[in-house]
């Protein structure tokens, strides 16, 4: 699960890293007022950002100053409702503006090869790590967290010098380390800071200080962990989740909406995957991916069912089941009592394998299914039933 | 030989009172798998499977008791990586995690004390290993299985059991098919077990199914490209369709910032050797192309 900006920094703060004031505002007004606070608190300007879960915000004009009230009013309702690659901005961060000095880069994520967490720090910061991997990889620094022990001081210190914030030591060991610990106090897969900056900033008795700042924030939690973690669960921002995807989680099912025609229902994801790549291979395209799971029986195909006609493009749909935990015969029943509740009616390819798949192959028989032997056999079939529908479709 | 499991397998079902424990060891002992004992904490000295098997309330006791050197853990998520440590402190060389929805951080600490004790650890989030005609340590059906000399490799369940069957049925029997699971953090990679096929005089050929996220089967293929150069290989990548930035079931099936994704897979182990599938069907068929005659 991906959490906002917003969020994300509130974990932060919650285990003591420096993150400068922000508030979040729903409607221009609101960023007004924000902005006027912060103003009469001294910031010379006030920048408004679009609270989107997609990276980029910058460059499609989510990020923007204002130098008053009235600028950040008309700037908040500019970016409200805006799109961003897809997703509908529905509120902004205002903060004061910092006066940047210079701008590195430092995340923590899983590192899957060495089974451990991984530190990254660049000091070319505030630009996608992924391209300075690409054009100078040299510029990344990585090293590893202790399995059992956590970042320990001494590899913190190495990092710091190594991105040259020898300088700002002991506030950058502490962030090393907040960041280790943010990531296991929350289950997450990814705390990065982008960038982490030097700021300028003036100090109540009127001079210049400069302090070593996280900016930005993007953390990923592991979904295996959240329950474990129940006040997590309120981060989930309703407007960023589909509600078939909403339906599926609730079903326990895991379901991802592609463009296609073809509905797809599988057990195991793995097979979930191949199933989509064949129906793409005979000609054709998947219009999801959908895993009922291991042992799933006749309620959970029915509410898989109703998912995938919810989609008004899907015009054929391909069942696709290798029975191990799961019993053939029980997904059998349940596509029949699916088929005698759905309300329109489209063609369907049944494949069912393994485990009590005699039995299976009689329900569906008796029921007058179109059944397929082999996955080849079974895609070619639907991708031939989804282009008669669209045919029929188009000459009605 | 086979690798992981075989005949000298002595196995420990921790969880083996509970519904899958129970079924799945039922069907391990009836596929003629040596299951020697089960662990559930405050069952000892009852006794599982009809009651052919003794429960202990330890894996130290049931390692002590009855000599179990393999272990296959049904424990719920909460509880499984204790029961991974604990199966590794007690001197178990073969751990089989099936358990799924494990916190990725969890296992970062288990796998470290695995490796500190010189164990080994297949999964989470795996359906574990079959050696035809010897053991079955985990979920996969048996039926699907013939006996022969073609190691199989898999980060998935079901669609394991697919290719499986298809090599089957086309008569092309295999040596050991292990399941290394679909999570990010597992203790067992497509590398680990190609150098343990490499090393086994009953496996002469390699299939590897792989699937989109990280980077395990480049890693794979560049050392099968070197050290199996002469060994029929053949591989099968999930995912060709599969969007960026969408997690698809497998908690480490996930395209992020353009890496791990199916092409750079299937580019790879082509350039190592391998024949690449378009379905898992044809992997009978690309294992003669390669040269395999068993």
């Amino acid at each position: 699960m991906k959490l906002q900006e917003a969020d994300a920094k509130s974990l932060l703060v919650a285990q003591g890293l420096p993150v400068p004031v922000w508030e979040v505002a729903h409607t221009a007004p609101e960023a007004r007022a924000a902005a006027e606070r912060f103003l009469a608190d001294g910031a010379d300007k006030v920048v408004i950002k679009a609270q989107v879960l997609i990276g980029g915000r910058g460059k499609a004009g989510g990020v923007k100053l204002a130098a008053s009230g009235a600028e950040a009013e008309a700037v908040a309702g500019q970016i409200l409702g805006m799109d961003i690659k897809g997703m509908t901005v529905r509120k902004v961060l205002v903060g004061p503006a910092a006066d940047i000095v210079k701008e590195f880069y430092l995340a923590a994520v899983l590192d899957r090869a060495e089974r451990g967490i991984l530190l990254m720090g660049s000091a070319e910061g505030g630009v996608e790590i992924e391209r300075v991997a690409e054009t100078n990889p040299e510029a990344i620094v990585r090293l590893h967290a202790h399995p059992l022990l956590g970042l320990q001081d001494f590899a913190a210190r190495e990092l710091a010098f190594a991105m040259g914030l020898g300088a700002h030591l002991k506030a950058a060991v502490a962030i090393a380390k907040g960041l280790v610990t943010t990531m296991k106090a929350y289950d997450a897969d990814l705390v990065e800071i982008n960038p982490l900056a030097i700021v300028r900033e003036t100090g109540p008795d009127g001079t210049t200080v400069e302090r070593l700042v996280c900016l930005d924030a993007k953390i990923t939690l592991d979904d295996s962990a959240l329950a474990r973690h129940p006040g997590l669960e309120d981060l989930r921002d309703p407007d960023e989740e589909a509600p078939e995807d909403k339906e599926a989680r609730e079903a326990g099912l895991t379901f991802i909406k592609l463009d296609g025609t073809i509905g797809c229902m599988v057990n195991g994801a793995g097979l979930a995957m191949a199933t989509m790549d064949l129906v793409k291979r005979a000609g054709g395209r998947p219009a999801n991916f959908l895993d009922i799971g291991g042992g799933a029986r006749a309620d959970k195909v029915a509410a898989a069912m109703q998912l995938i006609l919810a989609d008004p493009k899907v015009n054929a749909i391909l069942v696709n089941i290798f029975g191990g935990i799961t019993r053939g015969d029980e997904v059998a029943q349940g596509l029949i009592e699916a088929r005698a509740q759905q309300t329109r009616d489209v063609p369907m390819v049944v494949r069912i394998v393994g485990t009590n798949a005699t039995e299976a192959a009689a329900l569906l028989e008796e029921a007058r299914f179109q059944t397929a032997g082999s996955l080849d056999e079974a895609a070619a079939k639907a991708v031939e039933a989804s282009r008669a529908a669209g045919t029929a479709g188009a000459v009605a | 030989m086979s690798i992981l499991v075989g005949r000298d397998t002595r196995l420990v079902v921790q969880g083996i009172t509970g519904r899958e424990g129970g079924f799945h060891a039922q069907a391990s002992l009836e596929y003629g798998t040596n299951v020697v004992a089960g662990v559930t904490p405050g069952k000892g000295g009852q006794r599982a499977l009809d009651g052919a098997v003794p429960v202990f309330d330890t894996v130290a006791e049931a390692v002590r008791e009855t000599g179990a050197n393999t272990s296959l853990i049904f424990v719920p998520a909460a509880g499984a990586p204790d029961a991974v440590m604990e199966a590794a402190e007690s001197g178990i060389a073969s751990i089989f995690c099936i358990t799924e929805g494990i916190p990725a951080l969890d296992m970062i600490a288990a796998v470290d004390v695995v490796r500190a004790r010189g164990a080994r650890l297949i999964g989470p989030n795996c359906p574990g290993a079959t050696s035809p005609g010897r053991a079955k340590v985990g979920i996969i059906p048996g039926s699907i299985h013939l006996e022969g000399r073609v190691g199989v490799v898999s980060r998935s369940g079901t669609l394991t059991y697919e290719a499986v069957q298809a090599m089957t049925d086309a008569g092309v029997g295999q040596s050991t098919c292990v399941g290394i699971g679909g999570d990010p953090i597992i203790g067992t990679t497509f590398l680990d077990v190609l150098q343990l096929f490499a090393a086994d005089d009953e496996t002469d050929a390699i299939v590897l199914i792989g699937e989109i996220g990280g980077a395990a089967e480049e890693t794979a293929a560049a050392w099968a490209g070197e050290h199996l150069a002469d060994v029929p290989k053949v591989a099968f990548i999930a995912g060709r369709t599969a969007p960026e930035g969408k997690r698809m079931g497998h908690a480490g099936a996930i395209i992020s910032g353009g890496a791990g994704t199916a092409a750079s897979k299937v580019d790879a182990l082509e350039a190592a050797g391998f024949r690449v599938a378009g379905s898992p069907t044809e992997l009978p068929g690309l294992l003669r192309d390669a040269g395999y005659r068993g």
